[in-house]
């Protein structure tokens, strides 16, 4: 058994598997790039980076097979690789120290990705000049939203995301007097109204604009312009039996609703959202240009921050370069509607965030002792055959 | 005679430089160089008219020089004058380029030595190409076909043309100065005929019927022209509210009075339409005298960038380069020593003005060396130059003169192309618009650019002197292997703190560290290129020969990041986007394939080292 692990154990540390694995990551990212033409920065994350292994479809079937170490999988390779290497192989000493450095600089920027993948969270915040808003929406994920209006004062909202509608099962929320059975789900669709459309099938929908539309599904996009806009269709069940059927979809902005034991629901598919404990409320946006041209200088939204109890309540300048970190939150100038009147705000929640900043230090720190060993050593040599050379 | 050679090729380089800061010899009465210098704002930058006229031939005709039908060459200004002013003339003026035969279609030709039009010769098919750029425009830029591209470039050029034509004159009036003159004449009559109408009193119908007419000429003068020369009052605390010809003279009518840089513009015309130099000059002087006071340092950056602009320092560091380059390789062959000083001293000079010319675009810039993909090929020849003068101080071989004289004119010859497609000193967009980042993390990048090219310049010089020649010794090779380690760790440093430097901007602007961008994507792969170099290094896995092959494959990696993600067209970093320079990627790659294949023939077929071989 031992030289068995004695060879398991010069496998991980060997320099010469360092190589393959950088090898192996020069090329990923090398094709993930390619890839981006076509598929789109956020698919090629998920498919090359975030991943254990890129998978291809097998030709003429519906099968993926893996034909690339992903992401994952190299860098967690490489991690074990250097840790390895760390504790059998390289000594703990000064002539080494800039090498030291240097890799636990770059295990602390590994691990900063991957907690990023885990962890981060993105959204966006769409405010026109004097709105106020407490929460963010999501730019990818759909939620259906079941909101009881019945109160005047306030909503009651359940949020179900749509991960849970696609899987057609019924769900049944304690807070709801009913139950809610998708039957059919399409990731990306486009609506129609019916008379535009002859000779189609009646519409599987009873119940608010559903009677009216009809359904085409369409392929997932992976383009950066262009969102998935999902649909579904569901059966609402009550104590007393079925209460009709609904379509839902982020294209229909209006609320459709429903009456059930004197409650009035609203059924609303949108953005997922992310409510916080303050709110933002939009006071300026601005849009500077170059003199005389339509090149953008800068963009700028001015903002007041203020929670319910007032205990936070100030106006925040937010621009290129320059976010709001509030709350564990950043807030960066994103974007702007063509009136110029509408600031999108991208809210980012990342707990790693400050981790690639500490590797930025550390692996600089590493590689200039490391060079300067080098280098003293070699102007030492030098100095060294030069005096040689004077006395022969 | 040898010993005083390092000497002598110094002067004569100087003797060289001295001649480019010299105005050319001016046979025109007129005082061109002054109205070179004169300020205006376009493209949302105060420059002087002299790279307004560079600029405009670069776009309307790819190239500085103009040619007039006379066969006479004229100074970029003067043809500018020309077209400003004398329309009739500048129409039969060719400079409006045309490379695509199915372009030249659009307007009935065929292709011929003809490669540029004049407006007359094109204007039968002007109303096609306008129905062709309407077909072309829905179409995405990055997916138009290459006759599409064609039409935009055209249809951009011809444009172009237009509205510098409509900057200080109206096309369709025999004389400017005489109807400004007339109407700083009947002004006070202008006014009140408005004035009175407006308030619904009786007015003058003549008067009213002859102000709007001016007025709505000037208005189409302000909508169509393109330069802004008219500087802002003495009572105007905007700096940057320069105006358009048109609408400074359509401002007539609220004023009250015509505005006296106007009327001066306007005279300026006249008097160069009907050859008068001594009221030409006269009007300069005016004109720079009056923007001395409230532009004094505009007008002064004005004046340094049209002298820049005419003493091409880039160019004669080119010519300095090559220069050096040929006296290093002829020291392995004769004369090691007093070639390999002269060599040195040339790279030196050649350094030196590239060093000025970035200094003096920094100046007039108000930014740090590197702002766009022109300014970073100057910048990574400067950094791989500035390594190469101390290689050459340490080992005194001729190999870092050789090297750096190569990468220098290389990367100013990359430089010149990039520059034929308008002014090099735009404006930062938004997110760029940041000095502090464009001053860490764009310069370490193109440092990491400059080194990693460095090192695979040095090994070229490994493998042709080693395959090629017999004078690869074996110290020459050890020198060679130290040096090309000592730049690669140098390259690993700088790319890897500047993409680290890069992912923290995104945090600070974009709210994530790292978003597999392509440009970002591009700086990591060569950090691990780099990396790979040294692991494979300090492994054993590589000796000279496999490390040499390595930094060559660096080329390629760092071509490919510079140029090659640029043509992807994708992802938050395409401002650089490009395409021209596809073909001579691949060209690079496949040169550096070569180089490759080269290297990997068995040590026997070598030149060199047959004794060790042997």
């Amino acid at each position: 058994m031992r030289p068995l692990l004695k060879s398991f154990l010069h496998f991980f540390t060997s320099l010469r598997l360092t190589v393959v694995l950088l090898v192996l990551s020069l090329l990923l990212v090398f094709f993930a790039t390619l890839a981006q033409v076509n598929l789109g920065i956020w698919a090629v994350q998920t498919k090359y980076f975030r991943s254990l292994f890129v998978t291809a479809q097998l030709p003429g079937t519906e099968l993926f097979v893996p034909v690339f170490p992903g992401g994952y999988l190299i860098g967690g390779l490489l991690l074990l690789n250097l840790g390895a290497a760390h504790v059998s192989r390289l000594r703990l000493s000064w002539a080494k120290s800039g090498l030291w450095l240097t890799h636990f600089g770059l295990i602390l920027l590994l691990l900063g990705e991957l907690f990023t993948g885990l962890w981060q969270k993105e959204s966006m915040m769409r405010l026109d000049q004097g709105e106020t808003k407490a929460y963010s929406e999501s730019s990818r994920q759909i939620e259906l939203a079941v909101i009881d209006t019945t109160d005047p004062k306030f909503d009651d909202v359940v949020a179900i995301p749509t991960a849970a509608l696609e899987q057609l099962g019924t769900i049944q929320h304690p807070k709801l007097p009913f139950r809610i059975h998708t039957t059919t789900y399409h990731q990306n669709s486009l609506l129609q109204m019916r008379r535009q459309v002859p000779n189609v099938p009646p519409s599987p929908a009873d119940q608010g604009f559903g009677p009216q539309l009809v359904v085409t599904p369409l392929p997932l996009t992976y383009k950066q312009d262009e969102q998935n806009m999902p649909t579904a269709v569901l059966e609402l069940a009550g104590a007393d039996g079925p209460l009709g059927t609904w379509l839902v979809s982020p294209l229909l902005t209006e609320p459709q609703s429903v009456t059930v034991q004197g409650h009035t629901y609203q059924l609303l598919m949108r953005p997922t959202r992310h409510y916080y404990p303050f709110s933002v409320t939009l006071l300026k946006f601005s849009h500077d240009r170059y003199p005389g041209t339509d090149i953008p200088k800068n963009f700028s939204s001015r903002v007041r921050l203020r929670t319910p109890d007032a205990s936070v309540d100030r106006e925040v300048l937010i621009y290129m370069n320059n976010p709001l970190r509030y709350g564990g939150l950043a807030f960066y100038q994103a974007g702007f509607e063509p009136n110029d009147r509408t600031t999108i705000l991208q809210v980012v929640q990342n707990p790693s965030w400050l981790l690639p900043y500490i590797s930025c230090v550390l692996m600089f720190l590493g590689l200039v002792i490391q060079f300067a060993i080098h280098l003293t050593r070699f102007i030492r040599k030098r100095t060294a055959v030069a005096a040689a050379a004077a006395t022969a | 005679m040898k010993r005083l050679l390092p000497l002598l090729v110094l002067v004569l380089g100087l003797v060289y430089l001295g001649s480019t800061l010299v105005p050319p010899p001016t046979k025109s009465e007129f005082d061109l160089r002054g109205f070179a210098q004169l300020p205006v704002l376009v493209d949302g930058r105060i420059k002087p008219l002299d790279t307004v006229a560079r600029n405009s031939l670069l776009m309307l005709q790819g190239r500085q020089r103009f040619v007039a039908p006379d066969g006479t060459t004229l100074a970029p200004v003067e043809w500018l004058l020309d077209v400003l002013f004398n329309p009739a003339v500048a129409d039969d003026y060719p400079h409006i380029l045309i490379e695509n035969p199915d372009a030249l279609a659009i307007f009935g030709k065929e292709q011929t030595e003809q490669k540029r039009f004049s407006y007359n010769e094109l204007r039968s098919g002007l109303p096609e190409l306008e129905r062709q750029m309407k077909l072309a425009d829905p179409v995405e830029e990055a997916v138009r076909s290459p006759f599409q591209r064609e039409v935009a470039k055209l249809y951009q050029r011809v444009v172009l043309y237009d509205r510098l034509k409509a900057s200080m004159n109206l096309e369709d009036s025999p004389d400017l100065l005489a109807e400004v003159l007339r109407l700083k004449e009947m002004l006070p009559a202008f006014t009140t005929a408005l004035r009175e109408k407006e308030a619904g009193r009786s007015y003058n119908q003549e008067n009213f019927k002859m102000a709007t007419a001016f007025r709505d000429r000037f208005q189409f003068m302000g909508d169509s022209g393109y330069l802004m020369v008219i500087p802002p009052g003495a009572d105007n605390p905007d700096p940057n509210a320069w105006q358009k010809m048109g609408d400074a003279l359509t401002g007539s009518f609220s004023r009250g009075a015509v505005n006296p840089d106007a009327m001066a513009y306007a005279g300026l015309g006249h008097a160069w339409r009907l050859k008068q130099p001594r009221d030409f000059n006269e009007v300069v002087r005016l004109l720079t005298t009056q923007l001395a006071l409230s532009f004094g340092s505009e007008l002064q950056k004005c004046r340094a960038e049209a002298t820049f602009n005419q003493a091409e320092p880039f160019i004669s560091s080119m010519t300095l380069y090559v220069l050096a380059f040929l006296l290093a390789v002829s020291s392995w062959l004769k004369w090691p020593d007093p070639l390999q000083r002269s060599a040195f001293w040339i790279m030196l000079l050649a350094f030196l003005v590239a060093t000025a010319g970035i200094l003096i675009r920094m100046w007039l810039e108000g930014r740090p060396p590197v702002t766009n993909l022109y300014s970073s090929a100057l910048f990574v020849g400067w950094v791989a130059v500035a390594l190469c003068l101390v290689l050459e101080k340490i080992y005194r071989n001729a190999i870092g003169v050789a090297a750096g004289g190569m990468i220098g004119f290389c990367t100013l010859i990359i430089a010149h192309h990039l520059s034929q497609s308008g002014d090099t000193m735009e404006m930062m967009r938004a997110v760029l618009d940041s000095n502090f980042w464009l001053s860490t993390h764009v310069l370490t990048i193109v440092i990491g650019y400059g080194s990693t090219f460095l090192a695979g310049f040095l090994a070229i010089i490994y493998i042709f002197r080693g395959t090629l020649t017999k004078s690869l010794t074996k110290d020459t090779a050890d020198a060679l292997t130290r040096m090309v380690y000592g730049i690669v760790c140098f390259a690993t440093l700088f790319s890897l703190v500047g993409t680290v430097l890069g992912g923290i901007w995104a945090d600070q602007s974009w709210g994530r560290f790292w978003g597999w961008d392509p440009k970002e994507n591009g700086a990591l792969i060569i950090v691990l290129w780099n990396a790979i170099i040294l692991h494979c290094r300090w492994g054993g896995l590589v000796k000279q020969r496999g490390l040499m092959i390595l930094a060559v494959v660096g080329n390629v990696v760092t071509s490919w990041s510079w140029f090659g993600v640029n043509m992807l067209g994708v992802g938050l970093h395409s401002y650089g986007f490009m395409q021209s320079a596809f073909y001579w990627l691949i060209a690079f790659v496949a040169s550096q394939v070569l180089i490759i294949g080269l290297a990997t023939l068995p040590l026997e077929k070598w030149r060199s080292f047959q004794t060790r071989a042997a």
